[in-house]
Protein backbone atom coordinates (compact mmCIF):
# COMPACT_ATOMS: atom_id res chain seq x y z
CA UNK A 1 0.00 0.00 0.00
CA UNK A 2 1.07 3.41 -1.23
CA UNK A 3 2.56 5.92 1.63
CA UNK A 4 -0.64 8.05 0.42
CA UNK A 5 -3.02 5.59 1.03
CA UNK A 6 -1.95 4.89 4.56
CA UNK A 7 -1.43 8.81 4.98
CA UNK A 8 -5.20 9.29 4.50
CA UNK A 9 -6.43 5.86 6.34
CA UNK A 10 -4.55 7.20 9.25
CA UNK A 11 -6.06 10.58 8.74
CA UNK A 12 -9.45 8.91 8.70
CA UNK A 13 -9.32 7.20 11.57
CA UNK A 14 -7.96 10.07 13.50
CA UNK A 15 -11.12 12.01 12.12
CA UNK A 16 -13.38 9.44 13.03
CA UNK A 17 -11.90 8.14 16.37
CA UNK A 18 -12.08 12.49 17.36
CA UNK A 19 -15.59 13.13 16.33
CA UNK A 20 -17.14 9.79 18.02
CA UNK A 21 -15.33 10.54 21.36
CA UNK A 22 -15.99 14.19 21.63
CA UNK A 23 -19.86 13.13 20.66
CA UNK A 24 -20.22 10.23 23.53
CA UNK A 25 -20.51 12.41 26.45
CA UNK A 26 -23.22 14.99 24.85
CA UNK A 27 -25.11 12.16 23.32
CA UNK A 28 -24.90 10.14 26.34
CA UNK A 29 -26.52 13.44 28.47
CA UNK A 30 -28.59 14.02 25.61
CA UNK A 31 -29.91 10.44 25.46
CA UNK A 32 -30.63 10.46 29.31
CA UNK A 33 -32.16 13.56 29.08
CA UNK A 34 -34.55 11.72 26.53
CA UNK A 35 -35.11 8.82 28.49
CA UNK A 36 -35.15 10.06 31.88
CA UNK A 37 -37.20 12.85 32.01
CA UNK A 38 -40.38 14.90 30.81
CA UNK A 39 -40.53 18.19 30.09
CA UNK A 40 -42.44 20.81 27.30
CA UNK A 41 -40.52 20.48 24.45
CA UNK A 42 -38.85 17.37 24.82
CA UNK A 43 -40.22 16.38 21.37
CA UNK A 44 -38.62 18.87 19.87
CA UNK A 45 -35.03 18.20 21.26
CA UNK A 46 -35.77 14.71 19.92
CA UNK A 47 -36.74 16.53 16.49
CA UNK A 48 -33.67 18.95 16.82
CA UNK A 49 -31.48 15.63 17.39
CA UNK A 50 -32.54 13.61 14.59
CA UNK A 51 -32.36 16.39 12.16
CA UNK A 52 -28.81 15.20 11.07
CA UNK A 53 -30.11 12.19 10.06
CA UNK A 54 -33.17 13.30 7.44
CA UNK A 55 -31.78 16.84 6.31
CA UNK A 56 -29.51 16.55 3.16
CA UNK A 57 -25.66 16.07 4.20
CA UNK A 58 -24.64 19.17 2.31
CA UNK A 59 -27.28 21.06 4.06
CA UNK A 60 -25.69 20.12 7.52
CA UNK A 61 -22.49 20.85 5.71
CA UNK A 62 -23.59 24.54 4.69
CA UNK A 63 -24.88 25.21 8.06
CA UNK A 64 -21.53 24.38 9.92
CA UNK A 65 -19.86 26.66 7.44
CA UNK A 66 -22.20 29.77 8.50
CA UNK A 67 -21.50 28.92 12.07
CA UNK A 68 -18.34 27.61 12.32
CA UNK A 69 -16.67 29.20 9.77
CA UNK A 70 -13.88 31.84 10.25
CA UNK A 71 -16.45 34.51 10.36
CA UNK A 72 -19.41 32.66 11.64
CA UNK A 73 -20.68 33.49 15.06
CA UNK A 74 -19.75 30.42 16.96
CA UNK A 75 -16.32 29.77 14.94
CA UNK A 76 -15.09 33.51 15.89
CA UNK A 77 -15.75 32.86 19.88
CA UNK A 78 -14.03 29.51 19.81
CA UNK A 79 -11.21 30.87 17.77
CA UNK A 80 -10.57 34.14 20.49
CA UNK A 81 -11.40 31.99 23.59
CA UNK A 82 -9.78 28.99 22.84
CA UNK A 83 -7.71 28.86 19.68
CA UNK A 84 -10.09 26.85 17.48
CA UNK A 85 -10.48 26.44 14.05
CA UNK A 86 -12.32 24.42 11.99
CA UNK A 87 -12.75 26.14 8.63
CA UNK A 88 -10.30 23.86 6.13
CA UNK A 89 -8.91 21.73 9.00
CA UNK A 90 -9.15 18.11 10.04
CA UNK A 91 -10.67 19.56 13.03
CA UNK A 92 -13.61 20.51 10.70
CA UNK A 93 -13.77 17.16 8.96
CA UNK A 94 -13.63 15.75 12.51
CA UNK A 95 -16.78 18.25 13.61
CA UNK A 96 -19.10 17.62 10.82
CA UNK A 97 -18.48 13.52 11.18
CA UNK A 98 -19.37 14.21 14.96
CA UNK A 99 -22.64 16.15 14.29
CA UNK A 100 -23.83 13.38 11.07
CA UNK A 101 -23.10 10.62 13.46
CA UNK A 102 -25.09 12.62 16.13
CA UNK A 103 -28.31 10.57 16.13
CA UNK A 104 -26.67 7.17 15.28
CA UNK A 105 -25.31 7.93 18.99
CA UNK A 106 -28.16 9.26 20.65
CA UNK A 107 -30.58 6.35 19.60
CA UNK A 108 -29.09 3.20 21.43
CA UNK A 109 -28.16 5.30 24.22
CA UNK A 110 -31.23 6.08 25.32
CA UNK A 111 -33.22 2.97 24.31
CA UNK A 112 -30.42 1.38 26.29
CA UNK A 113 -30.89 3.52 29.36
CA UNK A 114 -34.44 3.06 29.21
CA UNK A 115 -33.94 -0.50 29.44
CA UNK A 116 -32.43 -0.41 32.67
CA UNK A 117 -34.93 -1.35 35.46
CA UNK A 118 -35.04 2.07 37.43
CA UNK A 119 -35.89 -0.52 40.64
CA UNK A 120 -32.90 -1.77 40.37
CA UNK A 121 -31.54 2.19 41.16
CA UNK A 122 -34.45 2.15 43.99
CA UNK A 123 -32.99 -1.27 45.45
CA UNK A 124 -29.12 0.48 45.21
CA UNK A 125 -30.50 3.28 47.09
CA UNK A 126 -31.77 1.25 50.11
CA UNK A 127 -28.46 -0.26 50.04
CA UNK A 128 -26.83 3.04 51.30
CA UNK A 129 -25.55 3.85 47.53
CA UNK A 130 -25.88 7.52 46.23
CA UNK A 131 -27.24 8.59 42.76
CA UNK A 132 -23.75 9.03 40.95
CA UNK A 133 -22.47 5.18 43.00
CA UNK A 134 -25.49 4.08 41.73
CA UNK A 135 -25.22 5.61 38.15
CA UNK A 136 -21.55 4.19 38.32
CA UNK A 137 -22.30 0.15 39.24
CA UNK A 138 -25.94 0.00 38.23
CA UNK A 139 -27.26 1.99 35.31
CA UNK A 140 -23.96 2.25 33.36
CA UNK A 141 -22.58 -1.46 33.20
CA UNK A 142 -26.46 -2.15 32.45
CA UNK A 143 -26.60 -0.02 29.68
CA UNK A 144 -22.83 -0.62 28.46
CA UNK A 145 -24.44 -3.30 25.61
CA UNK A 146 -26.27 0.08 24.22
CA UNK A 147 -23.45 2.36 24.73
CA UNK A 148 -20.89 0.09 22.44
CA UNK A 149 -23.40 -0.47 20.07
CA UNK A 150 -23.73 3.18 19.59
CA UNK A 151 -20.23 3.98 19.67
CA UNK A 152 -19.69 1.89 16.93
CA UNK A 153 -22.49 2.87 14.76
CA UNK A 154 -21.49 6.60 15.19
CA UNK A 155 -18.01 5.41 14.58
CA UNK A 156 -18.74 3.93 11.26
CA UNK A 157 -20.88 6.54 10.01
CA UNK A 158 -17.85 9.20 10.95
CA UNK A 159 -15.58 6.81 9.10
CA UNK A 160 -18.07 7.47 6.04
CA UNK A 161 -18.86 10.97 5.88
CA UNK A 162 -19.11 12.40 2.66
CA UNK A 163 -21.36 15.28 1.67
CA UNK A 164 -21.31 17.36 5.02
CA UNK A 165 -17.30 16.96 5.14
CA UNK A 166 -16.93 18.39 1.50
CA UNK A 167 -19.18 21.39 1.89
CA UNK A 168 -17.77 22.30 5.06
CA UNK A 169 -13.65 22.01 4.63
CA UNK A 170 -13.63 20.83 1.35
CA UNK A 171 -11.28 17.79 -0.41
CA UNK A 172 -7.98 18.81 0.45
CA UNK A 173 -5.34 16.37 0.81
CA UNK A 174 -3.54 15.86 3.94
CA UNK A 175 -5.94 17.60 5.81
CA UNK A 176 -9.45 17.09 5.18
CA UNK A 177 -9.48 14.44 2.42
CA UNK A 178 -11.07 10.91 4.61
CA UNK A 179 -11.12 7.94 2.97
CA UNK A 180 -14.62 9.04 1.15
CA UNK A 181 -13.83 12.14 -0.28
CA UNK A 182 -10.04 10.29 -1.23
CA UNK A 183 -11.85 7.47 -3.15
CA UNK A 184 -14.19 9.80 -4.52
CA UNK A 185 -11.37 11.97 -6.36
CA UNK A 186 -9.68 8.94 -7.28
CA UNK A 187 -12.59 7.38 -9.00
CA UNK A 188 -13.16 10.87 -11.19
CA UNK A 189 -9.20 10.23 -12.39
CA UNK A 190 -8.85 7.77 -15.12
CA UNK A 191 -6.13 5.95 -13.43
CA UNK A 192 -7.13 5.75 -9.88
CA UNK A 193 -9.10 3.10 -10.08
CA UNK A 194 -6.80 0.23 -8.23
CA UNK A 195 -6.01 2.74 -5.84
CA UNK A 196 -9.55 3.34 -5.01
CA UNK A 197 -9.81 -0.12 -5.00
CA UNK A 198 -7.08 -0.65 -2.33
CA UNK A 199 -8.67 2.43 -0.28
CA UNK A 200 -12.17 0.44 -0.73
CA UNK A 201 -10.91 -2.69 0.61
CA UNK A 202 -9.25 -0.88 3.96
CA UNK A 203 -12.56 0.93 4.81
CA UNK A 204 -13.89 -2.40 5.51
CA UNK A 205 -11.67 -3.98 7.03
CA UNK A 206 -11.80 -1.37 9.42
CA UNK A 207 -15.43 -1.51 9.50
CA UNK A 208 -14.94 -5.24 10.00
CA UNK A 209 -12.92 -4.56 13.06
CA UNK A 210 -14.62 -2.21 14.69
CA UNK A 211 -17.64 -4.49 14.76
CA UNK A 212 -15.44 -7.65 16.19
CA UNK A 213 -13.91 -5.42 18.68
CA UNK A 214 -16.78 -4.26 20.02
CA UNK A 215 -18.51 -7.65 20.10
CA UNK A 216 -15.22 -9.08 21.71
CA UNK A 217 -15.73 -6.10 24.39
CA UNK A 218 -19.20 -6.83 24.59
CA UNK A 219 -18.95 -10.03 25.42
CA UNK A 220 -16.37 -9.27 28.15
CA UNK A 221 -18.25 -7.15 30.01
CA UNK A 222 -22.04 -8.58 30.09
CA UNK A 223 -20.95 -11.88 31.33
CA UNK A 224 -23.07 -14.57 30.55
CA UNK A 225 -25.41 -16.55 33.14
CA UNK A 226 -23.50 -19.76 34.07
CA UNK A 227 -23.62 -22.29 36.51
CA UNK B 1 -38.50 2.48 73.30
CA UNK B 2 -40.13 3.03 70.16
CA UNK B 3 -37.92 1.49 67.09
CA UNK B 4 -40.21 3.41 64.46
CA UNK B 5 -42.59 6.21 64.74
CA UNK B 6 -45.10 6.84 61.42
CA UNK B 7 -47.34 9.62 61.46
CA UNK B 8 -47.78 10.30 57.70
CA UNK B 9 -50.74 11.48 54.97
CA UNK B 10 -50.07 11.42 51.68
CA UNK B 11 -51.10 10.03 48.21
CA UNK B 12 -50.72 6.16 46.91
CA UNK B 13 -48.95 5.64 43.67
CA UNK B 14 -52.65 4.09 42.43
CA UNK B 15 -54.40 7.52 43.73
CA UNK B 16 -55.76 7.15 47.05
CA UNK B 17 -55.16 9.36 50.21
CA UNK B 18 -52.59 7.55 52.61
CA UNK B 19 -53.17 8.21 56.10
CA UNK B 20 -50.79 6.07 58.75
CA UNK B 21 -49.94 6.70 62.29
CA UNK B 22 -48.53 3.81 64.45
CA UNK B 23 -45.35 3.03 66.46
CA UNK B 24 -43.46 -0.24 66.49
CA UNK B 25 -40.74 -1.93 69.01
CA UNK B 26 -38.43 -4.79 68.66
CA UNK B 27 -39.37 -7.68 67.07
CA UNK B 28 -41.44 -8.23 63.80
CA UNK B 29 -44.15 -5.75 62.99
CA UNK B 30 -46.65 -6.96 60.75
CA UNK B 31 -47.96 -4.31 58.31
CA UNK B 32 -51.76 -6.11 56.76
CA UNK B 33 -54.41 -5.54 54.84
CA UNK B 34 -55.77 -6.35 51.00
CA UNK B 35 -54.45 -5.02 47.88
CA UNK B 36 -54.66 -1.74 47.69
CA UNK B 37 -55.05 -1.14 51.30
CA UNK B 38 -52.09 1.08 50.64
CA UNK B 39 -49.25 -1.25 52.95
CA UNK B 40 -46.71 -1.08 50.04
CA UNK B 41 -47.06 3.22 50.07
CA UNK B 42 -46.53 3.23 53.83
CA UNK B 43 -43.06 0.78 53.39
CA UNK B 44 -42.10 3.26 50.12
CA UNK B 45 -42.55 6.37 52.13
CA UNK B 46 -40.85 5.07 55.28
CA UNK B 47 -37.96 4.19 52.99
CA UNK B 48 -38.09 7.08 51.07
CA UNK B 49 -38.67 6.13 47.64
CA UNK B 50 -42.69 8.03 47.94
CA UNK B 51 -42.52 11.60 49.96
CA UNK B 52 -45.38 11.99 52.06
CA UNK B 53 -47.70 15.01 51.97
CA UNK B 54 -47.10 15.97 55.40
CA UNK B 55 -46.39 14.54 58.92
CA UNK B 56 -42.99 12.87 60.40
CA UNK B 57 -41.35 9.58 60.45
CA UNK B 58 -38.49 8.37 63.04
CA UNK B 59 -35.84 5.56 62.90
CA UNK B 60 -34.02 4.68 66.04
CA UNK B 61 -35.19 8.07 66.90
CA UNK B 62 -33.38 9.80 64.15
CA UNK B 63 -35.74 11.73 61.72
CA UNK B 64 -36.18 10.67 58.54
CA UNK B 65 -38.61 13.01 57.57
CA UNK B 66 -40.92 16.28 58.95
CA UNK B 67 -42.71 17.89 56.12
CA UNK B 68 -43.36 20.68 58.87
CA UNK B 69 -39.28 21.23 59.23
CA UNK B 70 -38.61 20.44 55.35
CA UNK B 71 -36.72 17.18 56.53
CA UNK B 72 -36.20 14.44 54.26
CA UNK B 73 -33.20 12.63 54.18
CA UNK B 74 -32.83 10.74 50.10
CA UNK B 75 -33.31 7.22 50.81
CA UNK B 76 -29.76 6.05 50.82
CA UNK B 77 -28.90 7.99 53.97
CA UNK B 78 -31.93 6.65 56.09
CA UNK B 79 -30.73 3.10 56.89
CA UNK B 80 -33.58 1.03 56.13
CA UNK B 81 -33.06 -2.21 54.85
CA UNK B 82 -35.54 -3.44 52.01
CA UNK B 83 -36.47 -6.48 50.72
CA UNK B 84 -38.55 -6.07 47.62
CA UNK B 85 -41.34 -8.37 46.30
CA UNK B 86 -39.58 -9.62 42.89
CA UNK B 87 -35.76 -9.43 44.70
CA UNK B 88 -34.23 -7.08 42.46
CA UNK B 89 -31.26 -8.52 42.84
CA UNK B 90 -28.38 -6.74 40.26
CA UNK B 91 -28.49 -8.95 36.88
CA UNK B 92 -24.87 -8.06 36.60
CA UNK B 93 -23.31 -9.20 39.91
CA UNK B 94 -22.72 -12.40 41.18
CA UNK B 95 -24.54 -13.32 43.99
CA UNK B 96 -21.41 -12.63 46.10
CA UNK B 97 -21.10 -8.81 44.56
CA UNK B 98 -25.15 -8.72 45.29
CA UNK B 99 -24.61 -9.85 48.95
CA UNK B 100 -21.13 -7.35 49.53
CA UNK B 101 -23.04 -4.50 47.56
CA UNK B 102 -23.71 -2.11 50.63
CA UNK B 103 -20.24 -2.58 51.63
CA UNK B 104 -18.77 -1.70 48.23
CA UNK B 105 -21.09 1.17 46.75
CA UNK B 106 -22.93 1.71 49.95
CA UNK B 107 -19.87 2.67 52.10
CA UNK B 108 -21.64 1.11 55.06
CA UNK B 109 -19.64 -0.66 57.90
CA UNK B 110 -20.46 -3.85 58.27
CA UNK B 111 -20.46 -4.94 61.65
CA UNK B 112 -22.78 -8.36 60.75
CA UNK B 113 -20.60 -11.02 59.44
CA UNK B 114 -20.73 -11.71 55.81
CA UNK B 115 -19.95 -15.33 56.63
CA UNK B 116 -22.42 -15.65 59.24
CA UNK B 117 -25.50 -13.89 57.12
CA UNK B 118 -24.16 -16.56 54.79
CA UNK B 119 -24.26 -19.08 56.79
CA UNK B 120 -27.67 -18.08 58.18
CA UNK B 121 -29.61 -18.38 54.43
CA UNK B 122 -27.82 -21.42 53.74
CA UNK B 123 -26.27 -19.28 50.95
CA UNK B 124 -22.54 -21.01 50.98
CA UNK B 125 -22.99 -23.02 47.60
CA UNK B 126 -24.53 -19.91 45.53
CA UNK B 127 -21.82 -17.34 46.07
CA UNK B 128 -20.42 -17.61 42.54
CA UNK B 129 -23.74 -17.83 40.92
CA UNK B 130 -25.61 -15.42 38.89
CA UNK B 131 -28.74 -13.86 39.83
CA UNK B 132 -30.34 -15.42 36.33
CA UNK B 133 -29.75 -19.18 37.53
CA UNK B 134 -31.06 -18.54 40.18
CA UNK B 135 -34.34 -20.34 41.81
CA UNK B 136 -37.14 -17.84 42.84
CA UNK B 137 -36.66 -18.59 47.20
CA UNK B 138 -32.69 -18.48 46.33
CA UNK B 139 -33.30 -15.24 45.01
CA UNK B 140 -35.49 -13.87 47.73
CA UNK B 141 -32.79 -15.20 50.10
CA UNK B 142 -29.89 -13.28 48.73
CA UNK B 143 -32.15 -10.59 48.54
CA UNK B 144 -32.80 -10.79 51.76
CA UNK B 145 -29.26 -11.38 53.09
CA UNK B 146 -27.87 -8.64 51.06
CA UNK B 147 -30.88 -6.11 53.39
CA UNK B 148 -29.39 -7.65 56.21
CA UNK B 149 -25.72 -7.04 55.43
CA UNK B 150 -26.36 -3.09 54.47
CA UNK B 151 -26.46 -2.22 58.21
CA UNK B 152 -30.10 -1.32 58.25
CA UNK B 153 -31.60 0.22 61.77
CA UNK B 154 -34.80 -1.32 60.56
CA UNK B 155 -35.21 -4.22 57.43
CA UNK B 156 -38.82 -3.15 55.58
CA UNK B 157 -40.26 -6.40 53.52
CA UNK B 158 -42.63 -5.89 50.92
CA UNK B 159 -44.51 -9.32 50.52
CA UNK B 160 -40.73 -10.94 49.93
CA UNK B 161 -42.63 -14.43 49.64
CA UNK B 162 -45.65 -13.45 47.39
CA UNK B 163 -43.96 -14.17 44.40
CA UNK B 164 -43.01 -17.91 45.31
CA UNK B 165 -45.25 -20.71 45.28
CA UNK B 166 -46.40 -22.36 48.76
CA UNK B 167 -43.74 -24.89 48.75
CA UNK B 168 -41.18 -22.07 48.39
CA UNK B 169 -42.62 -19.62 50.90
CA UNK B 170 -42.90 -22.89 53.51
CA UNK B 171 -38.87 -23.34 52.56
CA UNK B 172 -38.06 -19.61 53.18
CA UNK B 173 -40.49 -18.98 56.72
CA UNK B 174 -37.67 -20.72 58.84
CA UNK B 175 -35.34 -18.28 57.74
CA UNK B 176 -37.34 -15.41 58.58
CA UNK B 177 -38.05 -16.97 61.80
CA UNK B 178 -34.49 -17.78 62.70
CA UNK B 179 -33.54 -14.43 61.38
CA UNK B 180 -35.84 -12.71 64.00
CA UNK B 181 -33.78 -14.74 66.63
CA UNK B 182 -30.54 -14.44 65.72
CA UNK B 183 -30.35 -10.65 64.23
CA UNK B 184 -31.54 -7.85 66.68
CA UNK B 185 -32.83 -5.66 63.83
CA UNK B 186 -36.39 -4.78 63.99
CA UNK B 187 -38.70 -5.16 60.80
CA UNK B 188 -41.94 -4.54 59.95
CA UNK B 189 -43.09 -7.19 57.11
CA UNK B 190 -45.95 -6.41 54.69
CA UNK B 191 -48.17 -9.56 53.59
CA UNK B 192 -52.20 -9.87 52.91
CA UNK B 193 -51.36 -14.02 53.50
CA UNK B 194 -52.84 -13.91 57.42
CA UNK B 195 -50.39 -17.47 58.12
CA UNK B 196 -47.41 -15.37 57.53
CA UNK B 197 -48.64 -12.58 60.26
CA UNK B 198 -49.88 -15.26 62.79
CA UNK B 199 -46.04 -17.50 61.90
CA UNK B 200 -44.14 -14.16 62.10
CA UNK B 201 -45.33 -10.96 63.80
CA UNK B 202 -45.43 -9.41 67.36
CA UNK B 203 -47.51 -6.65 66.44
CA UNK B 204 -49.84 -6.19 64.37
CA UNK B 205 -50.80 -2.83 61.87
CA UNK B 206 -54.03 -3.40 60.05
CA UNK B 207 -54.85 -1.32 57.57
CA UNK B 208 -57.76 -0.44 55.22
CA UNK B 209 -58.69 1.70 52.39
CA UNK B 210 -55.82 4.11 52.79
CA UNK B 211 -55.88 3.97 56.94
CA UNK B 212 -55.06 2.41 59.41
CA UNK B 213 -57.70 0.86 61.22
CA UNK B 214 -56.18 -1.14 64.26
CA UNK B 215 -53.06 -1.63 66.03
CA UNK B 216 -51.48 -3.86 68.32
CA UNK B 217 -50.28 -7.49 69.69
CA UNK B 218 -50.89 -10.03 67.26
CA UNK B 219 -52.77 -12.07 68.87
CA UNK B 220 -55.08 -9.36 70.41
CA UNK B 221 -55.60 -8.00 67.34
CA UNK B 222 -56.73 -11.44 65.85
CA UNK B 223 -58.94 -11.56 68.59
CA UNK B 224 -60.76 -8.43 67.67
CA UNK B 225 -64.11 -9.21 65.73
CA UNK B 226 -64.33 -5.82 64.54
CA UNK B 227 -61.28 -6.02 62.29
CA UNK B 228 -62.99 -9.36 60.79
CA UNK B 229 -63.88 -7.69 57.23
CA UNK B 230 -60.01 -6.70 57.26
CA UNK B 231 -58.26 -9.41 58.16
CA UNK B 232 -60.29 -11.48 55.52
CA UNK B 233 -63.55 -13.59 56.62
CA UNK B 234 -62.65 -16.88 55.14
CA UNK B 235 -59.18 -17.07 56.65
CA UNK B 236 -59.88 -15.02 59.94
CA UNK B 237 -58.79 -16.83 63.07
CA UNK B 238 -56.83 -16.39 66.30
CA UNK B 239 -53.34 -17.11 67.12
CA UNK B 240 -53.40 -18.98 70.62
CA UNK B 241 -50.68 -19.88 72.66
CA UNK B 242 -50.05 -23.43 74.59
CA UNK B 243 -47.74 -25.67 76.07
CA UNK B 244 -47.02 -29.01 74.91
CA UNK B 245 -47.48 -31.38 77.94
CA UNK B 246 -47.59 -35.04 76.22
CA UNK B 247 -46.61 -36.30 72.91
CA UNK B 248 -48.15 -39.42 72.00
CA UNK B 249 -46.28 -40.98 68.89
CA UNK B 250 -48.71 -44.06 68.39
CA UNK B 251 -51.21 -41.78 67.20
CA UNK B 252 -48.89 -38.97 65.99
CA UNK B 253 -50.72 -36.59 68.63
CA UNK B 254 -49.84 -34.00 70.44
CA UNK B 255 -51.36 -32.81 73.53
CA UNK B 256 -50.98 -28.89 74.30
CA UNK B 257 -52.12 -27.07 77.30
CA UNK B 258 -53.87 -23.72 76.46
CA UNK B 259 -54.41 -22.36 79.86
CA UNK B 260 -56.26 -25.23 82.50
CA UNK B 261 -57.41 -27.42 79.48
CA UNK B 262 -55.66 -29.32 76.88
CA UNK B 263 -56.39 -30.23 72.77
CA UNK B 264 -54.88 -32.17 71.17
CA UNK B 265 -53.29 -31.43 67.46
CA UNK B 266 -51.18 -33.28 64.88
CA UNK B 267 -47.21 -33.88 65.10
CA UNK B 268 -45.11 -35.45 67.40
CA UNK B 269 -41.89 -33.24 66.30
CA UNK B 270 -42.45 -31.48 69.73
CA UNK B 271 -40.91 -31.24 72.94
CA UNK B 272 -42.65 -31.66 76.16
CA UNK B 273 -42.61 -28.20 78.16
CA UNK B 274 -41.51 -26.33 74.36
CA UNK B 275 -44.30 -23.29 73.67
CA UNK B 276 -45.87 -22.92 70.29
CA UNK B 277 -48.34 -20.69 68.82
CA UNK B 278 -51.63 -22.27 67.26
CA UNK B 279 -53.43 -20.29 64.51
CA UNK B 280 -56.82 -21.46 65.17
CA UNK B 281 -59.56 -20.41 62.35
CA UNK B 282 -62.86 -19.07 63.16
CA UNK B 283 -64.86 -21.16 60.28
CA UNK B 284 -62.99 -24.35 62.19
CA UNK B 285 -64.90 -23.79 65.45
CA UNK B 286 -68.24 -25.10 66.15
CA UNK B 287 -70.12 -24.07 69.90
CA UNK B 288 -71.92 -26.73 71.32
CA UNK B 289 -74.45 -25.31 74.50
CA UNK B 290 -73.62 -29.23 76.14
CA UNK B 291 -71.21 -31.81 75.49
CA UNK B 292 -72.77 -33.55 72.46
CA UNK B 293 -72.12 -37.47 72.56
CA UNK B 294 -70.18 -39.91 70.57
CA UNK B 295 -68.71 -37.25 68.01
CA UNK B 296 -65.12 -37.18 66.32
CA UNK B 297 -64.21 -33.94 67.84
CA UNK B 298 -61.93 -34.70 70.64
CA UNK B 299 -60.91 -31.18 70.95
CA UNK B 300 -64.11 -29.65 73.25
CA UNK B 301 -62.86 -25.98 75.02
CA UNK B 302 -65.47 -24.73 77.85
CA UNK B 303 -65.62 -20.86 77.41
CA UNK B 304 -67.62 -18.15 77.98
CA UNK B 305 -69.27 -16.08 75.21
CA UNK B 306 -68.37 -12.55 75.34
CA UNK B 307 -69.61 -11.16 72.39
CA UNK B 308 -71.71 -11.85 69.30
CA UNK B 309 -70.96 -9.51 66.40
CA UNK B 310 -73.52 -9.86 63.09
CA UNK B 311 -73.96 -7.92 60.35
CA UNK B 312 -76.58 -8.41 57.32
CA UNK B 313 -74.62 -11.51 55.76
CA UNK B 314 -75.38 -15.07 56.89
CA UNK B 315 -72.90 -15.01 59.27
CA UNK B 316 -72.44 -14.37 62.93
CA UNK B 317 -69.19 -13.75 65.06
CA UNK B 318 -68.46 -15.31 68.45
CA UNK B 319 -65.67 -14.50 70.47
CA UNK B 320 -65.19 -17.30 73.20
CA UNK B 321 -62.81 -16.19 76.06
CA UNK B 322 -60.84 -19.58 77.32
CA UNK B 323 -58.65 -18.56 80.46
CA UNK B 324 -56.89 -15.83 79.33
CA UNK B 325 -56.85 -15.88 75.79
CA UNK B 326 -59.69 -16.11 72.96
CA UNK B 327 -61.13 -18.07 70.35
CA UNK B 328 -62.90 -16.96 67.25
CA UNK B 329 -65.92 -18.81 66.15
CA UNK B 330 -67.97 -18.22 62.97
CA UNK B 331 -71.20 -20.00 62.46
CA UNK B 332 -74.58 -19.04 61.09
CA UNK B 333 -76.56 -16.33 62.14
CA UNK B 334 -79.35 -18.93 62.38
CA UNK B 335 -77.68 -21.16 64.33
CA UNK B 336 -76.76 -18.59 66.78
CA UNK B 337 -80.35 -17.65 66.89
CA UNK B 338 -81.53 -20.79 67.36
CA UNK B 339 -79.47 -21.80 70.43
CA UNK B 340 -80.54 -18.59 71.76
CA UNK B 341 -76.72 -17.69 72.19
CA UNK B 342 -76.21 -14.47 74.36
CA UNK B 343 -73.25 -12.88 75.86
CA UNK B 344 -71.98 -14.37 79.32
CA UNK B 345 -73.46 -17.39 78.49
CA UNK B 346 -70.88 -20.82 79.01
CA UNK B 347 -70.72 -22.84 75.55
CA UNK B 348 -68.36 -25.50 74.74
CA UNK B 349 -66.05 -24.51 71.68
CA UNK B 350 -65.45 -27.93 69.43
CA UNK B 351 -62.40 -27.99 67.37
CA UNK B 352 -61.25 -31.09 65.02
CA UNK B 353 -57.67 -30.90 65.58
CA UNK B 354 -57.06 -31.84 61.88
CA UNK B 355 -58.22 -28.25 61.11
CA UNK B 356 -55.47 -26.11 63.25
CA UNK B 357 -52.60 -26.58 60.45
CA UNK B 358 -49.70 -27.93 60.88
CA UNK B 359 -47.79 -24.92 59.38
CA UNK B 360 -49.20 -22.13 61.50
CA UNK B 361 -47.66 -23.72 64.46
CA UNK B 362 -44.12 -21.86 65.26
CA UNK B 363 -41.53 -23.12 68.33
CA UNK B 364 -41.24 -19.75 70.29
CA UNK B 365 -37.70 -19.27 71.39
CA UNK B 366 -36.72 -16.54 73.99
CA UNK B 367 -37.45 -13.83 71.76
CA UNK B 368 -41.40 -14.71 71.50
CA UNK B 369 -42.03 -11.22 72.77
CA UNK B 370 -45.92 -12.70 72.52
CA UNK B 371 -46.02 -14.03 76.05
Amino acid sequence: MSEAALAIIVLSAKVALAATLFSLPFAFIVAWVLARSEFRGKSLLQAAVTLPLVVPPVVTGYVLLILFGAKGPVGRFLFEWFGLTFAFRWTGAALAAGVMAFPLLVRPLRLSIEAVDRGLEEAAATLGASRMISFLTITLPLAMPGVLAGTLLGFAKALGEFGATITFVSNIPGETQTLSLAVYSLLQSPSGDAEALRLILASVAIALAAVVISEWLARKIKPEPRR
Amino acid sequence: MSVLTVDITGMAGAGFPVRARFETGPGITGLFGHSGAGKTTVLKMIAGMLRPQSGRIETNGRVCFDGERGIDLPPHKRQTGFVFQDGRLFPHLTVRRNLSYASWAGSRRNSRSFAGIVDLLGLGNHLDRWPATLSGGERQRVAIGRALLSEPAILLMDEPLSSLDYARRMDILPYLEQIRQETQIPMVYVSHEIDEMARLTDTLVVMSHGEVIGAGETAEMFARLDLGPALGRQKAGVVVHGTVVAVDADWGLATVDIGGQTIEVAGTDFETGQTIRLMVRARDVSVALQAPDKLSIRNRIRCVLDEISTDDSAFAELSLRCGDQVIRSRITRRSASELGLRSGQHVIALLKSVSVERRAMVPQGEQGALR
